[in-house]
């Protein structure tokens, strides 16, 4: 098979290139910074050090920003999974007026520029300031609430299936057996629809980890609330860049991603192609 | 079903939805409503600070853009840039995922984790990491090519290129790994039917393979238009904010930039309306061919 020898061949050298960017994240995160500082770089390095990563979490306080990022996230995605798991059980187990309208708009909504919104929920924010400034501009509380509205939708329309492959039958069982609404929903179907909801969490935690530009306009003075994306962006200066710190700093929150991405690859992709059984 | 339990699921139904409502109407409803508000109004930073009164403009900032030849050039390198983004994300994810099922497994996941490693960076990582190797004085591109000192993001037409690529390294994966999965469900026998019928490689390709991943392509498409339509992150990172004097802005930008960089938020919000148009009438579209291809909601 000399066809399928060279189709391998091409696949791999495509890996490899796709691969490369990430493994000069690393590989520049662990060299030392005489050998990042260099107009000859080699993509190796024969003596690795931890500096850069030293430098990240200490004199750039990475740890902070770290925590911040992770505290958002994960405030998000355990909100948005019990307020989104209402919802689908809604759209998915009812009959009412009206239900396929709400689909689409769920829809529709998906598509709704974020960006073009950062300048009503500035003001927004600001105006939330006055009366609990927690939620307001320069606290984490209102990175929280506009991640959690916008990955409400996507959250809503993926644990839809996932909600949908519970047999009706076990409810009518469940309600036989004397159990409420209430108990059959977080004691029955809550339970079963897990994976769905690790599939799920992990795209809101991914959209809340990763967010750059609502971290940009509404962390404006509040340096000790900044969250990761904005902070590597401390480390990008103009003259002197300290692309060690920079790519250890890259690593740092790139790493958690990766972790999740690969834990639910699968579920992933099942999710995002849902719409199309072709 | 008796119209008491009917009744009984409606009531749950409101219950159960009333969190989402509040919240997305909250978050995302009024602040489009203020969005398209504020574009209506002289609004920079002297009405915010109260030292000016409010004045009305009426249609006036959309007529403004509408009549400005670099609301245009903006709009026209939105267009072309994404459009590059889009082709690029297709061709390279269409081509792989053909790729893929020629390939052993062992070959096949080196290619796919690959992919899903770009695909999971995030985007502000991505762009600063893309942006080292690429580095005019210690990047590894210039070192391979032997042109350290040469700046990848001066000319206009090479930042976004450059742009571009790492726009579609970490997009192709989303393409890739769906229509793999399509060309995968396609049965086995439908294909030898029409080997059997006479059919080349490059026939089955057109008329058996292409027809039944019309819907998939059609999904992959659209979302890919909408996503690379909205790039911020990766413009905004890779060429300082739109570049120098502004060359490499998108619309996205654009918005961004003239809200908060020159404090002319009603003008800001008047191209954020713009865009919520444009993308609206793409998701309409999208919904039309989504009820063609027959899928239930």
């Amino acid at each position: 098979m000399k066809g399928r020898a060279v189709a391998e061949t091409v696949t791999v050298l495509i890996a490899a290139v796709v691969a490369f960017p990430l493994y000069w994240m690393l590989l520049t995160a662990v060299k030392p910074e005489a050998e990042v500082i260099t107009a000859n770089p080699r993509p190796w390095t024969l003596s690795p050090s931890l500096d850069s990563f030293v430098r990240t979490l200490t004199v750039q306080n990475f740890g902070r920003y770290f925590l911040n990022s992770l505290f958002v996230a994960l405030v998000v995605v355990v909100l948005s999974l019990l307020v989104a798991f209402l919802a689908a059980t809604a759209l998915t187990r009812f009959r009412f007026r009206g239900r396929t309208t709400l689909l689409v708009m769920l829809l529709v909504v998906q598509m709704v520029p974020v960006e073009a919104l950062t300048i009503p929920l500035f003001f927004m924010m600001k105006s939330v300031r006055d009366v609990a400034p927690a939620f307001g501009l320069n606290h984490l509380g209102s990175l929280v609430l506009v991640h959690l509205a916008f990955s409400l939708p996507f959250a809503i329309w993926m644990l839809r299936g996932f909600v949908a492959a519970v047999p009706v039958e076990l409810e009518e069982a469940a309600t036989l057996d004397g159990a409420s609404r209430f108990r059959f929903l977080w004691q029955i179907l809550f339970p079963l629809v897990a994976p769905g909801l690790v599939a799920t969490s992990v795209l809101s935690f991914i959209h809340a980890w990763n967010d750059f530009l609502f971290a940009k306009t509404f962390i404006i003075s509040a340096a000790e609330n900044q969250t990761l994306p904005l902070a590597l962006q401390v480390f990008v200066k103009p003259d002197q860049n300290d692309w060690g710190a920079i790519m250890a700093g890259s690593t740092l929150m790139t790493i958690p991603v990766l972790i999740f991405f690969i834990l639910v690859q699968r579920r992933l992709v099942a999710g995002l192609a849902g719409a199309v059984k072709a | 079903m008796t119209t008491a339990a009917a009744r009984g699921d409606g009531r749950a139904a409101f219950a159960y939805l009333l969190p989402t409502g509040l919240i997305l109407l909250g978050l995302m409803g009024y602040p489009l409503y203020q969005l398209i508000m504020i574009s209506l109004f002289d609004y920079g930073q002297e009405q915010v600070s109260g030292g000016a009164p409010l004045e009305f403009l009426g249609l006036g900032h959309y007529t403004q853009q509408l009549t400005d030849p670099k609301f245009w050039t903006v709009f026209g390198q939105t267009v072309g840039f994404a459009g590059v983004c889009v082709l690029g994300t297709l061709v390279f994810g269409a081509a792989l995922a053909v790729l893929a099922t020629r390939v052993r497994p062992w070959a096949r996941n080196t290619l796919f984790l690959a992919a899903m490693s770009a695909w999971s960076t995030p985007a502000v990582a991505g762009s600063t990491i893309w942006l080292f190797l690429f580095d005019t004085n210690f990047g590894f591109v210039n070192e391979v090519l032997g042109i350290q000192g040469f700046s990848w993001t001066f000319d206009r037409w090479l930042a976004f290129g450059l742009v571009a690529a790492q726009v579609i390294w970490c997009s192709f994966p989303f393409v890739m790994v769906t229509l793999y999965a399509g060309i995968k469900a396609i049965p086995g026998e439908v294909i030898e039917a029409a080997a059997l019928d006479g059919a080349g490689a490059i026939r089955t390709a057109r008329s058996v393979i292409l027809p039944l991943l019309r819907p998939l392509l059609i999904v992959v498409t659209i979302q890919s238009v909408i996503w690379d339509f909205k790039v911020f992150t990766q413009i905004y990172i890779m060429t300082g904010g739109g570049g120098i004097a502004g060359r490499n802005l998108v619309l996205n930008v654009y918005a961004y930039q003239q809200a908060f960089a020159a404090s002319d938020y009603g003008l800001g919000a008047t191209i954020g309306v713009v865009m919520t148009v444009l993308l609206l009438i793409i998701t309409l579209g999208y919904l039309r061919a989504l009820r063609r291809t027959g899928e239930p909601l």
